[in-house]
């Protein structure tokens, strides 16, 4: 990959509100080299997505989250792209992903409390006729989300000078 | 009751010859300052990479704690001979070619007097780090600065060189990419030394520790050059690459003769290099690149966030090749190099080392490193802004 496309998308990763402006300061490209760049970028689909990752904790927002993993069986004409398209319509659905291993697809499901997210897998999830099993596991904490550490980062002393 | 003494007439002649430190008084001066941002410090601003700690913890729970060969773990020497072969097609042997040090301090010095006799001289090109003045002096030898100066890119030329060189001369002390100036240089500035270094027959002392911090061009080891192999001890380490500074790990490469008799001084001096640090080199290597290489993005993203800065200051500066240092001009003021950073240290709170502490040949320049967080960059650039528009 180009060293300066790659310098760009590692600079959004980290901050995805990085101004043209600082992303030139950053790289030595123009500013209009660093627009250009990340509209081709938008375009192509390599950048899908921008948002904000929220502590909702802190507004008294309090959501449950739960990973679900499920046994599904695929029947004729019908693959796994299609169940997880039935399954990732449900806004309470945050993720889907097929895995290898015990489960066949994996979720991730937020809602209002425990209660709620039992009955969402249990009438809408449960329920398809391709899921065989379900195993529901409640998130109590979250440590790291998309690559950013949410407490306190490591800190380490250097010396004030040295040569 | 007994005569009291003096301890200080202990001290031997050598050590009160050394040149003192030029920045002590500095240095105490940023200690007792609140809310200094310091471009003054020469060691990455990062962590070692987590798997390379988790090998040394797990190597400490398996209490790997013994004395290694006097070389070095062979492991290693293996997986450095390997690395150099596969990045340079630089072939040392791991048997007798390599010597695992602790740092690259200690291989300066094990190089200097494993070669070195009373008398001989040393030229250094500079501005250069503050080690290899001292490491000379503490040999016997004698240090010649020859100046690598901004008009050259602070490459050392042929021009520069040939009138330092004498029947006394034994060594040369090389480092790029540089501290304190970020220059390197590249193979044709390499070959247009090497011609008066075979002919007057010199050791080149290689240190090359910044090699992996290189953001323009490809690094060339000195020892890659025709003919210089055999004359080369290449120091190099894992403090900067793999942030690593206080891990304490080295190590030297170079011809079999040179790299035994440097082995001899440290066998007696240092015996081995601490075993956990040479266990954690083993998988910045086998394993370090991808980490490695993000530090160096992220470096280069801030060389040139502070170069930008310095150019809308209108502060002159040399764009650097290598290391994390710039070495901003800052002689157009009407101040010394050190009378301009304590000013700025009291009057602005931004630390940054006078030029000088690198020779002579830095005198009228500031060394400021950018291993520092942009929010401190952003900071520091902000003030220094103020400072020059105030003077
Ligand atoms: C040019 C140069 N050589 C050697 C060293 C010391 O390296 P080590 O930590 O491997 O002893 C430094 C550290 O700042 C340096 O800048």
């Amino acid at each position: 990959m180009d060293e300066k496309i790659k310098q760009i998308l590692e600079i959004l990763e980290e901050n995805a509100k990085a101004s043209p402006e600082e992303i030139s300061a950053l790289t030595g490209m123009s500013v209009q080299e660093v627009s250009q760049t990340i509209s081709k970028l938008e375009k192509s689909g390599i950048i899908r997505h921008y948002k904000a990752i929220v502590d909702w904790d802190l507004v008294g927002e309090n959501y449950v989250y739960a990973v679900i993993g499920l046994k599904v069986t695929l029947e004729r004409n019908l693959g796994y792209q299609a169940i997880a398209e039935k399954i990732y319509k449900y806004p309470e659905v945050r993720s889907v992903r097929l895995l290898s291993g015990d489960h066949d697809i994996s979720l991730t499901v937020r809602g209002r409390s425990m209660k709620d997210v039992a009955f969402f897998v249990a009438e809408k999830i449960a329920t398809l006729d391709q899921v065989q099993g379900t195993c529901t596991h409640f998130v109590l904490k979250t440590y790291k989300e998309d690559g950013v550490i949410l407490h306190e980062p490591e800190t380490f002393e250097r010396l004030p000078i040295s040569l | 009751m007994r005569p009291s003494c003096n301890p200080s007439k202990f001290v031997g002649d050598k050590i009160k010859k050394l040149p003192p430190s030029g920045i002590r008084r500095f240095f105490d001066l940023v200690t007792e300052l609140d809310d200094v941002v310091s471009l003054g410090v020469g060691e990455p601003d990062f962590a070692t990479p987590w798997h390379i700690r988790e090998m040394c913890i797990h190597s400490l729970e398996k209490g790997q704690t013994a004395y290694t060969s006097n070389y070095g773990l062979p492991e290693l020497r293996d997986v450095l001979s390997r690395t150099y072969y596969n990045r340079y097609g630089l072939d040392y042997n791991p048997a007798s070619e390599i010597l695992v040090t602790t740092g690259v301090s200690e291989a300066l010095d094990l190089a200097i007097r494993a070669t070195v006799n009373p008398g001989e001289e040393v030229v250094v090109a500079q501005p250069s780090y503050v080690a290899y003045l001292p490491a000379v002096l503490l040999a016997g030898g004698v240090p010649v600065p020859v100046s690598a100066s901004a008009e050259t890119e602070f490459k050392l030329t042929p021009e520069a060189l040939e009138p330092a060189l004498s029947e006394k001369t034994k060594a040369i002390v090389l480092n790029y990419p540089n501290n304190p100036t970020g220059a390197i240089m590249g193979r044709k500035d390499l070959e247009a030394i090497a011609d008066l270094v075979i002919e007057h027959d010199l050791i080149v002392i290689s240190d090359e520790v910044y090699e992996c911090l290189t953001y323009e061009g490809k690094h060339v080891p000195t020892a890659s050059l025709e003919g210089l192999k055999e004359r080369t001890l290449m120091l190099n380490g894992f403090s900067k690459a793999y942030a690593m500074t206080g891990l304490r790990l080295g190590f030297a490469m170079g011809p079999s003769e040179i790299i035994h008799a440097m082995m001899l001084i440290h066998q007696y001096t240092m015996l081995c290099a601490p075993v956990t640090a040479q266990i954690g080199a083993v998988e910045a290597l086998r394993n370090g690149k991808e980490e490695m290489e993000r530090m160096v993005r992220a470096y280069d993203r801030r060389r040139h966030f502070i170069m930008k800065g310095f150019d809308k200051i209108g502060l002159e500066c040399f764009t650097p090749k290598g290391a994390f240092y710039t070495f901003p001009y800052i002689g157009a003021y009407g101040l010394s190099s050190s009378e301009f950073a304590e000013k700025l240290l009291n009057e602005k709170k931004v630390a940054a080392i006078p030029g000088d502490a690198f020779g002579e040949a830095g005198e009228g320049f500031l060394r400021c490193a950018y291993a520092a967080s942009l929010e401190d960059l952003r900071k520091a650039l902000e003030r220094i802004g103020e400072f020059v528009d105030g003077l």
